[in-house]
C-alpha cells in the first residue's frame, strides 16, 4: 500500500475570454513511505500545478477545477475539507518551494517562521519552541542557530536560506515532503549541499519525498523512481537505474540527449529537443509529443496512446518507443484503427477516465503493439 | 548518522566560506527597517526634510515658552504703533523682528506659538485617518486577499463606502464636516482626518491584496498557518511601509488643509490661540498696506509641508522594494 496514490489528477484554468488549459491531464504515479519519487519534464509540463494540487494550494475560485484522486494513507488530498486540510499541511505533509528568499518572510526573524509551525502544529511556545528551532537549525547544518533565529531572511546566504525552509518543512516530521524544485535558485555547489542534506533527512526520518524538478543530474542522485511528465501527462514511469539505461519514451530520450555530457567531444553540438512546449497536440487527438517527436508514425495522431506496462516495471506512453536496448528495433505497427472517432471532442467537463496500464506479459520487442482503442478522453 | 554529520560539517564551512563572499558588508541583526533607514541617512532629501522637521518639532515645543512677547498681547496699539484704521502696520524692527499684526500683536511671537497648533492638528488628523483608514482597509485587503468568496463580497463593501468618502473633493468634504459639527479645534482635526481616511483604506488594502500573492504567504499557507494568523503576522507587517510613508506625506496635506479651515473660519473660534490659517486669513484685508502678513504664515506652512513631503519621499524611496539590495 503505497503512502500517497495519486490517480488520475487533473487541474483545468479556465478563463472568461481565453483558452481553457488543461495544466495537468491526468496525472497518476504513487509514493511509497521512504521513497523519493522524481516528477521530470520542462517547463509548463505541469509539475508544479501538481504539487500545489497536491498541497490544496490552488485558488479555489470557479475557473480552476482539480478533478482525480489523491489518496494519502486513506485521505483523498483532493476532497478532503479545508480545516481538515490546514491540519494535514505542515504536519503530515509538507513543501518546499523553489526560491527560498520569497518564501521567507522578508520582516519576520527565522526563527518566528520556525517556531510558528512548531506552535501550529505541536504545541510548542516559547524557550521550548525556540529550543526546538535551534535544533532543526542545527539538524539542517546552519552552524550557530541560536543567533541565526534572530536574523532575517536577507542576512542569510542562498543555501542557509534553502536549509531553513527544509528546517521548517521537516518541522514536524512530514510523513510527505514535496520538494518543487528545491535547487533551481541556488547555485551548483549549494545545489549539491542541498541535495545531500534532503538526502540524509529522507534516510534518516523515513519521510518520503516527492522530487519536483527539470534536472536529470537532480534525478540520478536522488530518485528512486521516476515519473517523466510531458503537456500534464506521466509518459513514462521506471526506476531510476533502467530509465537512465533504456529509455523508451523518445521524450525521456530527448531529454537525456539535451543534457551536456563530459565525455562528448569538443565541438560536439547538444541535440536539443526541436520546437517547445507549446508545440503540443491536445491529448485527446493523440500523443502530445507526437509534433516534436522524430519517432513519430502515422499512430501517433488520432488517438491517445495508452499506458505500457512492460514486465520490468516500467510503463510508458508511446505507439513508437526506442527500443529496448539488445531488443529488436521495434516497429510501430499499422494495425491501429486511426480513426480519432468521438474521441476528438472533449469537453472540458468530461475529465479523462484514466490512463489504463496495459499489461503486457510478452517481452519487450512486443512492446510496440497498440492496444486497441480506448475509451479514454472521450466525450 | 556519521556520514550526515560529515556531509554537515562539509557544508557548514562551504557556507561560511558562501556567506564571507555573499553578505560580507551586511551588519548583524540589521533588520529591514534598520537597513532602510540606513539608506535614508544617505539621503540627502531625507536630511533636509529631517532638520526642517526637527526644527518645526522643537519650535513646536519650546517655543511658546521663549517667545518675546505673548501671542495676544495688543503692545503694538498699547504703545501708538500700529493704527490699523489709518493703513499704519509697522514692519519689521530691532524690537519686533516681523512687525506687528493689524491689531498690534507680536507676529514673530505668533508665527512661533502657532507652530504647535499646527502640528497637533496635523499630527492627530493624521493618526485620526491612519487609525479608521488602517482599520477599514486591513480588514478589506485580509478579506480579499485570503477570505475567499465571502471576504470578496466584504472587501467590495468596504470599498465601496470609501470610494463615496473618495468620490466628494477633499476641501469640501472637509468643509462638509466642519460645518456640521460646528467650528472647533477637534472639528478641524476630525474633518481633516476623515479626509485621509479613504487614501489610508486603499493603500493598505491593495498592499496587503498583493503581498497575499507572494511566495512566503503561499509557504505558509503550505504549512498549515491559519488564515487569520498569516493575515496579521506575515502580509500586514510586510504591507505597512507604503502606509507609513502615505502618513507622513499625509501630515503634509493635514497641516494645509487644517490651515484652510481655519483660512474659511471653520477653526477654532478661540483667537486667543494663534494658528497659521487664521493669520493668513487676517492677513487678508491688509494685503494691500502688508503683504508680509500673508507671507509669513504662508511661508511657514510652506516649508513644514515641504519638510514633510521631502521626508516622505525619501521614505518612500529608502523602503521601495525595487531599491532595495
Amino acid at each position: 500500500m503505497a503512502l500517497l496514490d495519486v490517480e488520475d489528477l487533473s487541474v483545468t484554468f479556465r478563463q472568461r475570454g481565453k483558452r481553457t488549459v488543461r495544466a495537468v491531464d491526468g496525472v497518476s504515479f504513487s509514493v511509497d513511505a521512504g521513497e523519493v519519487v522524481g516528477l521530470v519534464g520542462e517547463s509548463g509540463c505541469g509539475k508544479s500545478v501538481t504539487s500545489l494540487a497536491l498541497m490544496g494550494l490552488l485558488p479555489r475560485q470557479p475557473g480552476i477545477s482539480v478533478g482525480g484522486k489523491a489518496d494519502f494513507d486513506g485521505t483523498d488530498l483532493l476532497r478532503v475539507d479545508r480545516r481538515a486540510m490546514r491540519d494535514i499541511r505542515g504536519r503530515d505533509v509538507a513543501m518546499i518551494f523553489q526560491d527560498p528568499l520569497s518564501s521567507l518572510n522578508p520582516v519576520i526573524p527565522i526563527g518566528r517562521q520556525v517556531t510558528e509551525v512548531l506552535t501550529r502544529h505541536r504545541g510548542l511556545s516559547g524557550d521550548a519552541a525556540r529550543k526546538e528551532a535551534a535544533d532543526l537549525l542545527d539538524r539542517v547544518g546552519i552552524p550557530d542557530p541560536t543567533r541565526r533565529l534572530k536574523e532575517y531572511p536577507h542576512q542569510l546566504s542562498g543555501g542557509m536560506r534553502q536549509r531553513a525552509l527544509i528546517a521548517i518543512a521537516v518541522a514536524c516530521q512530514p510523513r510527505l515532503l514535496i520538494a518543487d524544485e528545491p535547487t533551481t535558485a541556488l547555485d551548483v555547489t549549494i545545489q549539491a549541499q542541498i541535495l545531500e542534506l534532503l538526502k540524509a533527512l529522507v534516510r534518516d526520518s523515513g519521510t518520503a519525498l516527492v522530487m519536483i524538478t527539470h534536472d536529470l543530474g537532480v534525478v540520478a542522485g536522488m530518485c528512486d523512481t521516476v515519473n517523466v511528465l510531458y503537456a500534464g501527462r506521466v509518459v513514462e514511469t521506471a526506476r531510476r537505474r533502467p530509465l537512465f539505461a533504456e529509455p523508451r519514451h523518445p521524450y525521456t530520450v530527448g531529454l537525456l540527449n539535451s543534457i551536456p555530457r563530459l565525455d562528448a567531444g569538443r565541438g560536439d553540438k547538444l541535440s536539443p529537443i526541436p520546437g517547445s512546449v507549446r508545440d503540443v497536440l491536445p491529448w485527446a487527438d493523440g500523443c502530445a509529443f507526437a509534433p516534436r517527436c522524430d519517432r513519430q508514425v502515422e499512430a501517433c495522431v488520432g488517438e491517445p496512446p495508452q499506458l505500457v506496462l512492460t514486465h520490468t516495471d516500467r510503463t510508458y506512453r508511446c505507439v513508437n518507443p526506442v527500443p529496448a536496448v539488445g531488443s529488436a528495433p521495434a516497429v510501430a505497427e499499422p494495425a491501429v484503427e486511426a480513426g480519432p472517432g468521438p474521441a476528438a471532442e472533449a469537453g472540458p467537463e468530461s475529465g479523462p477516465v484514466g490512463p489504463v496500464a496495459e499489461v503486457d506479459p510478452v517481452a519487450e520487442e512486443k512492446q510496440s503493439s497498440v492496444p486497441a482503442p480506448r475509451e479514454e478522453e472521450s466525450a | 548518522m556519521t556520514i550526515t554529520e560529515r556531509a554537515r560539517k562539509k557544508a557548514e564551512k562551504l557556507d561560511r566560506l558562501g556567506e564571507l563572499s555573499a553578505a560580507r558588508d551586511e551588519e548583524r541583526g540589521v533588520s529591514l527597517w534598520q537597513e532602510a533607514f540606513r539608506r535614508l541617512r544617505r539621503n540627502p532629501a531625507a536630511i533636509v526634510g529631517t532638520v526642517v522637521l526637527g526644527l518645526f518639532v522643537l519650535v513646536s515645543i519650546v517655543g511658546p515658552m521663549l517667545v518675546p512677547y505673548g501671542p495676544t498681547d495688543t503692545i503694538g496699539i498699547r504703545e501708538g504703533l500700529v493704527k490699523s484704521g489709518q493703513g499704519i502696520i509697522p514692519g519689521s524692527s530691532a524690537d519686533h523682528w516681523l512687525g506687528f499684526d493689524h491689531q498690534g500683536r507680536d507676529e514673530f511671537s505668533r508665527l512661533i506659538v502657532g507652530a504647535r497648533q499646527t502640528l497637533l492638528v496635523g499630527v492627530v488628523s493624521t493618526l485620526i485617518g491612519l487609525a479608521i483608514g488602517a482599520l477599514i482597509g486591513g480588514v478589506a485587503g485580509a478579506a480579499a486577499g485570503l477570505g475567499g468568496r465571502w471576504g470578496r463580497w466584504l472587501d467590495t463593501g468596504l470599498m465601496r463606502i470609501v470610494d463615496m468618502l473618495l468620490a466628494l473633493p477633499s476641501l469640501l468634504l472637509a468643509v462638509s464636516i466642519a460645518a456640521l459639527l460646528g467650528a472647533s479645534l477637534t472639528t478641524v482635526m476630525i474633518a481633516v482626518g476623515v479626509v485621509s481616511v479613504p487614501v489610508f483604506a486603499r493603500l493598505l488594502r491593495g498592499s496587503m491584496i498583493a503581498q497575499s500573492n507572494s511566495d512566503y504567504v503561499l509557504a505558509a499557507t503550505s504549512l498549515g498557518v491559519r488564515r487569520s494568523k498569516i493575515a496579521l503576522s506575515h502580509v500586514l507587517p510586510n504591507s505597512l511601509a507604503p502606509v507609513i510613508v502615505q502618513a507622513t506625506l499625509t501630515l503634509a496635506t493635514a497641516i494645509i488643509e487644517a490651515a484652510a479651515l481655519s483660512f474659511l473660519g471653520l477653526g477654532n473660534p478661540d483667537s486667543a490661540v494663534p494658528e497659521w490659517g487664521v493669520m493668513l486669513a487676517d492677513a487678508q484685508p491688509y494685503l494691500g498696506i502688508r503683504p508680509a502678513l500673508a507671507i509669513y504664515p504662508a511661508v511657514a506652512i510652506i516649508i513644514t509641508a515641504l519638510g514633510f513631503t521631502l521626508l516622505g519621499e525619501a521614505m518612500r524611496e529608502a523602503l521601495d522594494p525595487k531599491l532595495r539590495k
